[in-house]
């Protein structure tokens, strides 16, 4: 019965948790690259599901008047008289060197069109999750340990922020500060100025999510025995709130935030194409409208590189924030 | 005060079976629901007017005691085209959550039952799945398959899905590691038995909460769709084929736009509300 309660837990040796976190290094690694395989792998096959030549649609799409021979000179120009295991090994040669294909419409090579859009985006999404932290922090503080009627008032704020839709709070904001008091500009400048409405109104839709969940594991934060035992070592209530709950009231939030950039993508396409503003997000919608599909296929790559880098630092940063060690279980 | 009084005002806060009563948001959310329900079954009850009777006019005339909302371009009365849009704005919602709980369900029913290979390899197509975020996945389906309102609907419910079969992966997994799935291995029933009996009824109870707060999110993200002219098109009175329309003129005619979009706004609120109303109650029956 009473057998293994008093086994010991093995040592673990400094070298060989060193080798450990190679390992999960060298996994994790792998793991990025099998994703990419396989977006690009979907993508692939997706794309040959659109009905349709795809040379003619490099001519101009079904309605344009095309003869034999300019079919057949695009044919042999992309490749797509090839078997269609060596139009795809071809595509994940190419993939591979960082060459993204050609645009059908804007006669241009996709990779310098994407890079040239990445920038306004990382910028467009990287500041709105840094003022969406912002908002939900001070929201979740303000309304935790003030009672059950700002607990409420805050979680109901959170509730309505995170049901706000881009395109219907853009609008509010255009109309509130453009239109009537007439402080911000409706189209984005390059300045920083009118980078204010469109931050504003991915911020907030997010700042509702993160604020529900801070708000939660504060309130089990301020409950749990170490905020107990903090407390019986005389540490101040202020400091109790700052270096301890705060900071576990902060771990499900950072896990978060690399669905919080995934989503700030979508949103981007949303707030890039209401503000005018250059982007990843407008870049996709127009290719989507006019069925660019080497422009499509190429910002989805982007985006499914950024979105693994991105779920990697958070990873990194919530090992940084909650420095128990973890089993491959307890994840 | 006799003591009968007292016990039989005590439960009045918190009744027998321990049920908390419901709070203000909770009751103005219901009410809300019963609105857009009767507003999406019988809209000519609430707006009597006809969403598509054109009365140049009247166009662009701001919010009064005759429109209250307003009116279009075309001098459509814009509460009545909201009221309308109801039915359409809701059927998608509902739709797409649908179809993006359906998929989910399969795909996390897959993984955690038929053994760890599997388990690995759905598990490894959800990462891939999570490479597209949110809307990405939406439009390559809509590049693949051509705008429209029924693309719409299967697009969002096809980036949903991820997320729910995760979560239904993760239910499926801790009910099956539960005491009592324990104990009716012990009673020696069989597998199939002890699965479709105690595992799955007890796995899939979460569903109505997640598709409740689900639905709220669907609409938002078609109306998106439609707002960016890939989904339901404009002549349709579609909350955001509404504010599509008016997106031309939200700088003389802010009404157009805005009032489709809090009605949005609205039913993902009260969405949200009932779904924790729901989930708390199952939490504690």
């Amino acid at each position: 019965m009473a057998e293994p309660l008093t086994q010991r837990p093995t040592p673990i040796r400094p070298r060989a948790r060193t080798r450990d976190r190679l390992g999960a290094v060298l996994r994790r690694l792998a793991g990025a690259v099998f994703v990419l395989w396989a977006v690009a792998t979907l993508t692939f096959f997706a794309v040959r599901l659109i009905p349709g030549d795809p040379a003619q649609a490099i001519l101009g799409g079904p309605g344009s008047q095309t003869s034999p021979e300019a079919l057949a000179a695009v044919r042999a120009e992309y490749g797509l008289d090839q078997p269609i295991w060596v139009q795809y090994l071809q595509q994940l040669g190419r993939l591979a060197t960082g060459d993204l294909g050609r645009s059908y419409g804007l006669n241009q090579d996709v990779g310098p069109l994407v890079l040239a859009q990445l920038g306004g985006t990382l910028v467009l999404a990287v500041t709105s999750l840094a003022v969406a932290w912002v908002l939900a922090l001070t929201l979740a503080t303000w309304s935790t340990g003030r009672g059950r009627l700002a607990r409420r008032i805050g979680s109901g704020l959170e509730i309505v922020a995170a049901a706000l839709p881009h395109f219907w709070l853009a609008t509010v904001l255009i109309v509130l500060f453009s239109v009537w008091l007439g402080v911000l500009p409706p189209i984005s400048t390059s300045d920083a100025r009118g980078l204010v409405l469109p931050v504003l109104t991915l911020a907030v839709p997010l700042a509702g999510f993160l604020g529900q969940v801070m708000r939660e594991s504060l309130l089990t934060a301020l409950e749990s025995p170490f905020v107990l035992s903090a407390r019986a070592r005389g540490e101040s209530e202020r400091g109790v709130f700052w270096r301890h709950a705060l900071r576990h009231a902060a771990l499900p939030a950072i896990s978060l935030s690399g669905w919080a950039f995934g989503s700030l993508i979508s949103g981007a396409v949303v707030v890039e194409t209401i503000f005018a503003r250059p982007g990843l997000g407008r870049t996709l919608l127009t290719a989507v409208t006019v069925r660019d599909v080497p422009v499509v296929v190429g910002v989805v790559m982007v985006v499914a590189v950024a979105y693994i880098l991105m779920t990697i630092a958070t990873d990194v940063a919530s090992r940084i924030a909650d420095p128990r060690p973890r089993t491959e279980a307890g994840r | 005060m006799s003591e009968l009084e007292i016990q039989a005002a005590v439960p009045r806060r918190t009744n027998v079976a321990g049920r908390r009563r419901p709070s203000l948001a909770e009751v103005l959310a219901a009410l809300l629901a019963l609105f857009l329900l009767t507003a999406a079954i019988a809209p000519r009850l609430l707006a009597p007017g006809d969403p598509l009777a054109i009365d140049p006019l009247s166009a662009f005339q701001a919010p009064s005691v005759a429109h209250w909302f307003g009116t279009d371009e075309s001098g459509r009365d814009i509460y009545t085209r909201v009221i309308d849009g109801a039915r359409d704005s809701l059927v998608i919602g509902v739709t797409a959550t649908l179809i993006g709980l359906g998929l989910g369900v399969v795909l996390g029913t897959i993984a955690g039952t038929l053994g760890a290979a599997v388990d690995f390899t759905v598990n490894r197509f959800l990462e891939v799945l999570f490479a597209f975020p949110g809307l990405l996945l939406a439009l390559l389906f809509i590049l693949v398959f051509g705008p429209g309102p029924a693309t719409a609907i299967v697009a969002v419910g096809l980036s949903t899905a991820p997320g729910y079969a995760r979560i239904i992966r993760a239910q499926l997994i801790r009910v099956r590691s539960s005491a009592f799935v324990e104990a009716a291995t012990v009673q020696g029933l069989s597998g199939r038995r002890i699965l479709t009996r105690h595992v799955l009824p007890n796995t899939l109870s979460p569903l109505l909460v997640l598709g409740t707060l689900g639905i709220g999110q669907a609409i938002v993200w078609a109306a998106a769709l439609s707002y960016l002219g890939l989904g339901a098109q404009p002549p349709a009175a579609e909350w955001g084929a509404m504010l599509s329309a008016g997106r031309t003129y939200i700088t003389s005619a802010w009404w157009m736009s805005f009032y489709p979009g809090l009605f949005i706004v609205l039913t993902a609120v009260c969405a949200t509300y009932i779904g924790r109303a729901i989930e708390r109650r199952m939490r504690h029956a």
